[in-house]
Order: structure tokens, then sequence, then C-alpha cells
């Protein structure tokens, strides 16, 4: 089982790659955290029973010989909102909503018969991949995401294998600094600077050590690659040792992660049992140990001294600096730290060259940059994009717009560290410095759009909830500063902001911003620097008029009935949960302002639209 | 020198030489700016989170100066309008979330928040006060805590994990919720917490503060039926003045003798005398187990600190056999003043004044009980007796210096240096030697037993052989002279003080920086210089002790045996 020299990989890849093309058809159920939830392995398991009532010849194992449909387990396909999604090849069909029930329908009418079934495609679907530029997420969704034969049969561990026998440490770490690759998880700092700095120090022990801690509410590019196509990932990994001269290296993932987690545990196993991770690594001589290391919740952990403290069982909290991880990281010793999305880049830098990688993007940020798109666009999920792509590009093409007929008011990009863009940033080319420049960041690439009915005091509100509940405690400006932060943003919601409020928000924020312990607390008041920044105007309503301009702080709302309009049929009356509408049939009615809990049922229900919101 | 690498930084216009300084915050405190911190101590390691100390440098950055690192030609300015702003802010936000009632707090004007808000003209708060009910830990007989006026600095954390290696406290929770508890929030008395104090004498606030038993002392001295004794232990007499403006390591004796006195004390005595004894039972014990020759109960570990053997108690029970039976010299002396007074009907109160805040829970144990009578009624701190003096209207430093009383009136040089770091092993040493010359006296100090590194190795001839001798003190230093015994190295005699430096920088003394601390051993070796008597055995009162009062009852009352304890957090 053990391959023990580069010809016995290569023979090896060249079987699954024949395997794969031996497969006449493929059907790959998309078994993603939000396809499992909406029952994706009921899917699967419909689809077996199916294709053995029909006397399909299938088989999920690719290396199986006497089978002509493979079924498979891929990672994401993308579109989370239309799952259960079911993949068809080589016709390159998705089906989406897939239910148990049409499991039967698609074994008989695409997989025997070969036909297209209609109801189950996806409108926008050429819309939504067509701008996409899918390098990091390419076998998202196409290979299975437990098998490392497939991974095998797309090309897999070739970038290792040049790595190790065509290039050695030092043309790997020039190829990798030639090309530019700035880290993913949000600073933007020069991979290959980081590489060349621990592999210039002298210890006997180094780590490379992956940052799979995505703690951004909204953010789970990290999660879907580590889900989808572990290998990759890990293939960086050992480059990346190779690079440094490090032997050992652990992969830090978020509790909330299960599912990434039991895939990469899988991952590496399979990569042990063929020799790609272990002693002696392809009979190269080189070796590589890799360890799995689960969090335990905290978002704080995804700052990197932080995360090496609970590697090393301390409580995860961020230490000054210097000395700086390359020197003084995990146990003391030299560490590099790169978070998922920057370690599935580098195999493709290794295979591809620099050049040509250089050649997507930017200039300055070269490559491609996977962000989760969600809140009110018509299709929402992971998507990928060269950098430089402007967010109109984004939301109205790959996002097919706003949803429904509401408008584009802003999006907030970066979560909890970042800041919101608005129309006016539409046309922006979102790459690590542009974004900067205009008071947010890629961050790990979380990007919320939002509507007009979106309160941008309370969208800051959350973040700063967020951030103040996972603050470590340790620095006064983030402890004792969000804190403050927070109640006065909870107190402008709840209508009862006072005048100077803007200006000790913007007092606290500059002295969270500029001395903060780490990064996680010198960007924990963005959201609402830049919030005020450009929506200054929606705080002041709220604080001076207690009106929320865009209708959503409950507290504000008021909830009335225009009596030239009210038939008085008590529809209203009869749906309100609280008992706060009156009156004589036939007659207008009122409500009890003192009663009413302002949730908008009798809103809904008026069919004569007297009941107004305001 | 080379001048070519001499390297200097500007601080506030000023050039400065970096003189291998480690953060740039030294380099400006030895510019004379005194930068404010609460969470930099230069023996604990560099925690960066108060964020007081912050600089602009010369691109307008703001930099933690506890956390960067002094280069040349670097330029910083520590007192613009920005940095001013940004502290007064974070004084404002401590000061939110703090119980403000300071006239009644234990550590009142020796409170840092209270000196910077002062220091930074904080006269009025933007923000609601958010501090909850005091959240009081009394469980302990050493230390008090008091969340609510936790700063959340991590001093008192650092030290408990670092200095002492004990780890009874460490923080939990996050953000707004984080405090610094025991392990499952057990009380302090029930963690493994062994009274040592430290994370007292550091704390910047008066959220860990030293028990205070002054009440309990005064209802005793007003009680008319009551004789109160009472013994000071050496290193109260070189850092009790300090608060009553005589400079450190000054000895006070004479002085805390009559203010003791005026406060009605009835009877006072030096716990050097108790020291005295100790040296005797203890060098003989270490001559035993010599002669013994059985490798197994080697070494010999000292006994005399409270917090040690507490430590032990709770992390070495197997060690406990090598720990020496010898009581401490407050119990020692606490037996022998109490058996003595027994003849007269009067009811006897004992009050031993101590640095330390481990004795408290030394003179509670049941091992020091006489029909459920402890021999040690309460132990008051330096600091307590402080109080009382103050409370009293004495004016310290105008007192004439008094002699203790009668009958044990007398003590030697040895048992005066017990206070300082590598006293105890000094003292056993000048017993042991049988070379009782002058110079054979003063050759002792340079066997490498004295000044304050955490761990002296000494090697000693004794008679044919070579005895080798460890002193060390921190509780870190001494789980690390542990491991090295655990690998096989050998050693006679282990000098073992929980508090960094000895008892000098006990937690119950007034609080003092390190140099300040080493003035203090320097003084107790000064007064060392000025006995007659350098070695216990010297001591006129110990013959008349041996035949006396102790006749038969050696055992009885100089002698302890410490089982091996449960851990109780286990």
């Amino acid at each position: 089982m053990k391959l023990r020299n580069r010809e016995e990989l290569i023979a090896l890849r060249e079987r699954c790659v024949r395997a794969s093309e031996n497969e006449k058809r493929k059907i790959l159920v998309c078994t993603g955290n939000g396809c499992i939830a909406n029952g994706a392995l009921e899917v699967v398991s419909k689809l077996e029973e199916a294709m053995n009532e029909l006397g399909v010849s299938w088989s999920i194992d690719l290396m199986d010989d006497a089978h002509e449909v493979g079924l498979k387990k891929s990672g994401c396909h993308g579109p989370c909102e239309l799952s259960v999604l079911v993949r068809i090849e080589p016709e390159g069909w998705l089906y989406v909503k897939v239910k148990p029930e049409d499991c039967r329908e698609i074994v008989e009418e695409t997989l025997v018969h070969g036909r297209h079934i209609e109801r189950l495609a996806h409108d926008d679907e050429a819309k939504f991949y067509k701008k996409q530029n899918l390098f990091v997420l390419e076998h998202c969704g196409h290979i299975d995401a437990n098998s490392i034969e497939e991974y095998f049969s797309v090309g897999g561990y070739r970038a290792l294998e040049k790595a190790l026998f065509e290039m050695g440490p030092d043309a790997i770490v020039k190829e990798v600094l030639e090309s530019n690759l700035r880290g993913r998880g949000g600073g933007g700092f020069k991979t290959g600077r980081k590489w060349e700095q621990v592999k210039r120090q002298k210890a006997a022990r180094k780590f490379i050590v992956c940052n799979g801690d995505e703690g951004d509410p909204g953010a789970f590019m990290d999660c879907s690659i580590m889900s989808s196509d572990p290998h990759r990932m890990l293939e960086g990994m050992i480059i990346a040792g190779v690079a440094c001269g490090a032997e050992e290296g652990y992969i830090y993932v978020r509790a909330e992660y299960p599912l990434a987690a039991s895939r990469l545990y899988k991952a590496i196993e399979q990569a042990e049992q063929y020799g790609l991770l272990g002693d002696d690594i392809l009979g190269s001589g080189f070796s590589f140990h890799l360890r799995i290391n689960r969090g335990a919740g905290a978002f704080v952990c995804g700052e990197g001294s932080a995360l090496t403290a609970s590697i090393e069982g301390k409580r995860g909290m961020p230490r000054v600096k210097p000395p700086r991880t390359v020197e003084h990281g995990l146990f003391n010793l030299p560490t590099v730290l790169n978070n998922v999305e920057t370690f599935a880049n580098v195999p493709i830098v290794i295979e591809k060259g620099a050049a040509y990688y250089r050649s997507i993007g930017t200039e300055s940020s070269p490559g491609t940059k996977a962000y989760s798109l969600t809140g009110n666009v018509r299709n929402t999920g992971l998507i990928e994009v060269p950098m430089g792509a402007t967010l109109r590009e984004i939301i109205f093409d790959i996002g097919g717009g706003m949803r429904g007929d509401s408008t584009f008011k802003a999006v907030q990009i970066g979560g909890p560290s970042g800041g919101c863009l608005t129309a006016e940033h539409l046309d922006l080319p979102l790459d690590f410095d542009s974004l900067g420049k205009v008071g947010a960041m890629i961050g790990s690439g979380g990007m919320v759009v939002l509507d007009e009915k979106t309160c941008m005091v309370e969208i800051a509100r959350f973040f700063m909830n967020f951030t103040q509940k996972e603050s470590c405690g340790k620095c006064i400006p983030c402890r004792e500063g969000t804190r403050r932060m927070l109640d006065i943003l909870e107190r402008i919601v709840a209508g009862k902001g006072e005048e100077g409020d803007i200006e000790a928000l913007l007092d606290l924020a500059d002295l969270i911003g500029n001395t903060a312990l780490c990064g996680l607390g010198k960007t924990a008041a963005s959201p609402v620097v830049s919030t005020i920044k450009y929506f200054r105007d929606e705080y002041e309503a709220h604080i001076r008029d207690k009106r929320c301009p865009a209708g959503s702080c409950k507290s504000m709302k008021r909830i009335s009935i225009d009596t030239a309009l009210c038939k008085g049929c008590s529809k209203c009356a009869r749906v309100c949960p609280v008992g706060a509408i009156h009156g004589e049939i036939k007659e207008p009615f009122a409500i009890d302002a003192s009663a009413c809990v302002k949730c908008g049922a009798c809103v809904d229900a008026c069919p004569f639209g007297a009941v107004k919101e305001g | 020198m080379d001048t070519e690498k001499r390297a200097f930084m500007i601080v506030d216009s000023i050039p400065v030489e970096i003189e291998g300084e480690k953060n740039i915050l030294e380099v400006i405190r030895k510019a004379g700016i005194k930068l404010p911190t609460f969470c930099y101590h230069s023996e604990l390691s560099i925690y960066g989170a108060c964020r007081m100390c912050v600089v602009e440098n010369q691109w307008g950055g703001i930099d933690a100066a506890c956390s960067a690192q002094p280069k040349d030609g670097m330029e910083i300015r520590t007192n613009t309008e920005r940095l001013r702003r940004y502290r007064k802010m974070i004084l404002e936000l401590l000061l939110a979330n703090h119980c403000r009632d300071c006239t009644t707090c234990g550590n009142s004007t020796n409170c840092k928040l209270q000196e910077l808000a002062l220091r930074f003209n904080i006269e009025g708060l933007r923000f609601p006060n958010a501090a909850e009910h005091p959240d009081r830990d009394d469980s302990s007989p050493c230390i008090a805590r008091d969340q609510n006026k936790c700063i959340l600095c991590g001093d008192c954390v650092r030290m408990c994990n670092e200095i002492q290696n004990v780890g009874a406290i460490d923080f939990a929770y996050r953000g707004f919720d984080t405090k610094v508890t025991t392990s499952f929030e057990v009380p302090i008395a029930e963690s493994p917490c062994v009274g040592c104090g430290q994370c007292a004498a550091v704390c910047p606030t008066g959220a860990i503060v030293v028990k205070n038993d002054l009440e309990r002392v005064w209802r005793a001295i007003d009680d008319k039926e009551a004789k109160v004794t009472t013994q000071i232990a050496p290193a109260v007499r070189v850092a009790l003045g300090e608060e009553f403006g005589l400079s450190g390591g000054e000895n006070a004796m004479g002085k805390i003798v009559a203010a003791l006195r005026r406060i009605g004390f009835d009877e006072v005595y030096d716990t050097s005398t108790g020291a005295d004894l100790t040296v005797l039972e203890e060098s003989n014990e270490l001559l035993r187990r010599l002669s013994k020759d059985s490798a197994p109960e080697m070494p010999l570990f000292t006994s005399c600190c409270p917090a040690w053997v507490n430590f032990c108690e709770k992390f070495h029970p197997e060690l406990l056999p090598h720990v020496s039976t010898c009581r401490s010299p407050m119990e020692m002396f606490a037996a022998v003043i109490k058996e003595q007074g027994r003849s007269s009907r009067r009811k006897q109160v004992h009050v031993a004044i101590m640095p330390c805040t481990a004795k408290k829970f030394e003179a509670a144990r049941e091992e020091f009980k006489k029909d459920g009578e402890p021999y040690v009624d309460y132990v008051l701190t330096t600091r307590e007796v402080i109080r009382m003096i103050r409370e009293s209207g004495i004016v310290f430093s105008e007192l004439e210096p008094e002699a203790v009383d009668s009958p044990f009136g007398a003590m030697t040089g040895s048992g005066v240096i017990f206070g300082v770091t590598g006293g105890v092993t000094e003292a056993v040493l000048r017993r042991l030697s049988s070379d009782k010359s002058r110079t054979a006296l003063m050759s002792t100090k340079h066997k490498g037993v004295r000044g304050t590194d955490g761990i002296k190795i000494a090697t000693v001839a004794y008679g044919d052989r070579e005895l080798k001798i460890a002193v060390v003190s921190g509780l870190a230093n001494a789980s690390a002279l542990i491991e090295r015994i655990r690998n096989g190295e050998h050693f006679d005699f282990v000098e073992v003080m929980a508090c960094p430096g000895g008892c000098v920088s006990g937690a119950g003394q007034p609080f003092a920086a390190g140099a300040e601390v080493r003035k203090r051993g320097t003084g107790l070796y000064a007064v060392d210089q000025m006995c007659s008597y350098k070695r216990s055995e010297e001591n006129p009162l110990m013959m008349s002790m041996y035949s006396g009062i102790l006749k038969g009852r050696v055992h009885e009352l100089l002698h302890v045996s410490y089982g091996a304890k449960e851990e109780s957090h286990a």
C-alpha cells in the first residue's frame, strides 16, 4: 500500500485517472454541511436503492473494477441555499433542491435514459458559475471528498511530487515568494516571506500549523475547503514542510466543524497509508507528521498566538509580539502559520508556477479569493473570484442581484473585523489593498449583502455583541472598551440614544483601534467606525428622532391603523397574539400601543393595507 | 568602549543610551520618565495587557513600551495629547467597572488605580458603573479576594504560575465576564494555594489583600484578664521602618519593641531566639541523618517556611519524610513561651508578628495546638502592625528604642539572618563548623549561600566528607531543584523559602521593588555583624532552656510530623 517512490505514485495516479475515465457517468451528491442538514445522506441512500432496483451497475469506490456509474459523496458545490445538490457528469447537469422522493426519477430518467430533468434544474446556474474562477475550489463538488483516489484522479499530489523531486526547499520558497501569494486569513502577509523566515531558523524542530478556526459569523470558505477537498490543503502543508525543513504539523479545526475534522482525520489516515505522510515520504528521505487539534469554540483562537497557545494546552489568549511566530511560535519553536485557503493555494503555485499564478488577480494581490456570499441576494453560497473582481460582479452577476424587489444598500465584508461597503464602492476592485483604503478588509471572506430594510446601527450592534462576547478579556481597551461600545449601541437601537453617543463611540473606537493588544482587538471597532462613516444619518435618526430609517429596530417601530382604509373586518384583532387590537365590526379598529409587541402579524393579515408600520 | 557600537534612542527629544534593555519601557524609565503601568513587573513575564505604557513612534504609530524592543535611532514620544487621552480613557474604563469605595478599602493609598486616577486627573466618568456587588472569597486564613476590585492585570496569575509554580489561580471566561479564579471556582482555601501571599504582594489594587486579624488582637489586648505576649520575626525589623521614613534595611527593632509595649503587649520577644533553637535542632537532625548514612533520607529539607511545607504537602507529598521535623522558629518559640507562662494563672494570648501570610495558616494547624488551643493565637503581618501603630497615634520616628523582655532576651546573629534567603543554611554551617575561629566564621559568608539568586549551590567540607547544599527561594525554583534531585543529583541539605529572596520579601511586608528588598537583606546581615553572639550554640539562653523548660520535652515542643495530605482539589 505504501508508495515507495515517485514512480509508484505516478503509476497509482494513472490507474486512478483511468478508473475515473472508465466511469460512464458520475453522480455527485453534495455532502457539505448545508446539504447534509437538508437530507443529503438520505438522498444518497435512496439513489443507491433506486440504482439497485433498476439494475444500474454502480459503485462508490472509484477503484472498483466492474461499475458504470460512480456515486460520489462530494463536498460543497457552492449554491448552498439550493440544497440538496446533485451533479451529473459528464453532462455537467446540476439538480437542485433534490428530495429523497426525486431519486428514483433521477436514476431512471438521467442515469438509465440519459435525459435531463428540467424541473430539478437551476435557473441561475450558468450565471452563478460563469463569472467565477474556480482554482482553490476547483475540485469542490467534483470529486468524492472522502477518497484520496479521487484526488489522485484529478492530478492530486503532483505538486508535492514536483516539490520533492524537482525543486527542493530553496526553489519552493523562491516560487512562493515570486508568486506573491498573500495569506488568505485576513492579514494578507506574504506567505513566501513567512516561509523564508522559518526556513532560515536553525532549530531542530519546526512546525507547520494550519489555521482552520474560521470563526467569523457568516464565513464558511475554509470549512468547505476542509470538508470538500481535504487533500489539497494537506498537500499544501506538506510542501510547506519540505520548504521550511519542518517535519511536524498541526491543523487547528474549530469545534463547530465536526464534518471538516472527520474528513481531515480520514484524509490524514489515507495519506499515511500511501506514505504521503509519515517517515521517508516517497523514499525522498523527508518525513512529515500531521496532527489535528480541535478548538473549543473560541473566536480569539483564530489569532495566531492564541491558536498556538491553545494547541499547547494553555488558555487561548494572544501574547505580545515580538517574539514573532516565525521565530518562537508553537512550543516556542519556529512555526509557519497559514490559514486553510492559503495552503490550498500552494499546490497551484508549485504545479503551475509563479508566473501563471500572477496572471490571475491583481498585481499586488494575485490569485483568487473565496467568499461566502450571504444575505439578501438571489444566489447565496460559496464562490471564488479573481482578486480585483468588483462587488457589482459578485452581487449582480454571480449573486443574481438583490432578492425580490429589494434594493442594494451595503455589503458587510470581513466579518467582525471588517466594515461595510456601499453603492459607491460597487465598482471597486476587491483586493487586500483597495479594501484597506476604504476602511474595510477582506478578512477571511465573509460577505453579507444588505438591503434597504437593514438597519446599519443594528448591524454594528450585532458585530459588537459578537466581538465583546468573544474578546479574550486580556487587554483593557478590548475587554472594557467593546463593552462600553456595546452598551451605547444597545441604547441607541432601544431608542434611548443620547447626544454625544456617536462621539463616545468614535473615541472608544480610536482607543481600541490604536491600543488593543492583538489584531482582532485592533479591528474590533471597525464595523462601528465604518457604519458611522457611511450611515451617520441613520445613527442620528435613531438618537435625535428616535426613528429607525430602515424600519427594522423594533423598539422604534410604530404600528398604526389608517382609519380611512380600515373596513373594520377584525382580521388584525384575531391574529394579534397579545390582544392589543380592539374595535367594533365595520368601524375602524385601533391598536393599544402599550400592549403591542410589534410583531407585525396584523400588517400581514390586513387585506386592505390599512395596518402600517413605520 | 567602542563608541561606534553604542546605540541610542530618542525619548521625548532626549537621546538615551540603550544598554541591553529588553524593552523600551526600561529605557524610558532610565531616562527619568515614570511611565504608568499596571501589568509590568520586571520579574514576571511581559503580559502587555494594561496598555497604559503606550508611546507614540516617529511615524505616529502607537506601541506598548513594555513589549517593544529598543532599536538604535528609534524616536518615541511618551506624553502627547493622544497618549494622555488614551491613558485617561483606559483609566476611565477601569474605574467604570470597579468598586470605588476607596475609603473603606484595605488597600487604600497603596492602590495603583487610585494613584493613577489622581495622577491623570480623572474627575468624572462618562460611563455608568457596571461593578457588581462585592464578590469576596474569605475562605483562606492568609489572603482575601474581591473580584470586584480586580482589574485583570494578571500579575497574581503570573506570580502564582511563573514564580511560585503553584497555579492556584488563572483566568476564566471571556470578554467582560473574564475573571481570575481557581479551577472550577472552588474557594481559594480548597485550591492548591499554599498561602505565600505573593499574589497580594503584586496586586496593584485591593483585589487580593492579606487577611486582617487586627480586631481580634485588639480585643485580646483590651482583655484585662489576658497576658498578651508577642514575638517579632527577624525580617520585620528591617522593613517596618520604611513606612515611617526610615531608609530601607535600617534596623527598627528597638522602636518596634517600644511601640508594641505602648500599644499594650505585656511581653515582647524576638523570634531570632526561636531561630537559635531551630538551628540547634536542625543541625542535630542533619548530623543524625548523615551518620545513619541512609541515602534515601537525603537531602534534608528545611521546614521553617510554612508555604514551602504547604507546597510540599500538596505537590510533593513523597518528599515529606525528607522535610525536617523541626517546627518553625515561630512555633518552637511560641511553645516555649506558653509552656513557661503556664505557671501563672493568667490567660495567655500569644501574637506573632511576621513578614508572612502563610504563618497565619501555620498558626491554625492542628499540629501546633495543645488541648485544642493554638500556641500562636494570632499572626499579624508587618503591615498590620504598621496600621496598629498608626491607629494608636504613636509617632514612630520619635520613639526611643527599647530592649525585648527577659527571660528570653538573648539572641544571636545566626537567628537574625533567618529572615533572608541562605540565612538558615549559614546558621547551620556556623553550628556544624568544628573550627570556631573568627576567620572560619567570616568565611562562611563566602560559601555561596548569600545573595538573591533563586538557586544557590554550595559544597562545604564536613569532617572527611563534602556536603552538597542548595539554597532555594521562590517555589518555581524549588520545583526545578526537586526535578534535579529526581534526576539523580545528590544534595545533603536544601533550604527552601517560598518568597523570592526569603522572608524579607514576604507578602506581609510593605510593598517594595527588588532593590528595596535587597537592602532589607543587607540590613539583616548588618544586625548580625553587631551581635555579640554569632553562633546559636553561644546563646546563653539555650543552656537554661534545655536544662529547664525543654528537659525531656524537646520532641514534644520543638518537633512535628507533617503527614501527607490528600489534595483538596483532587
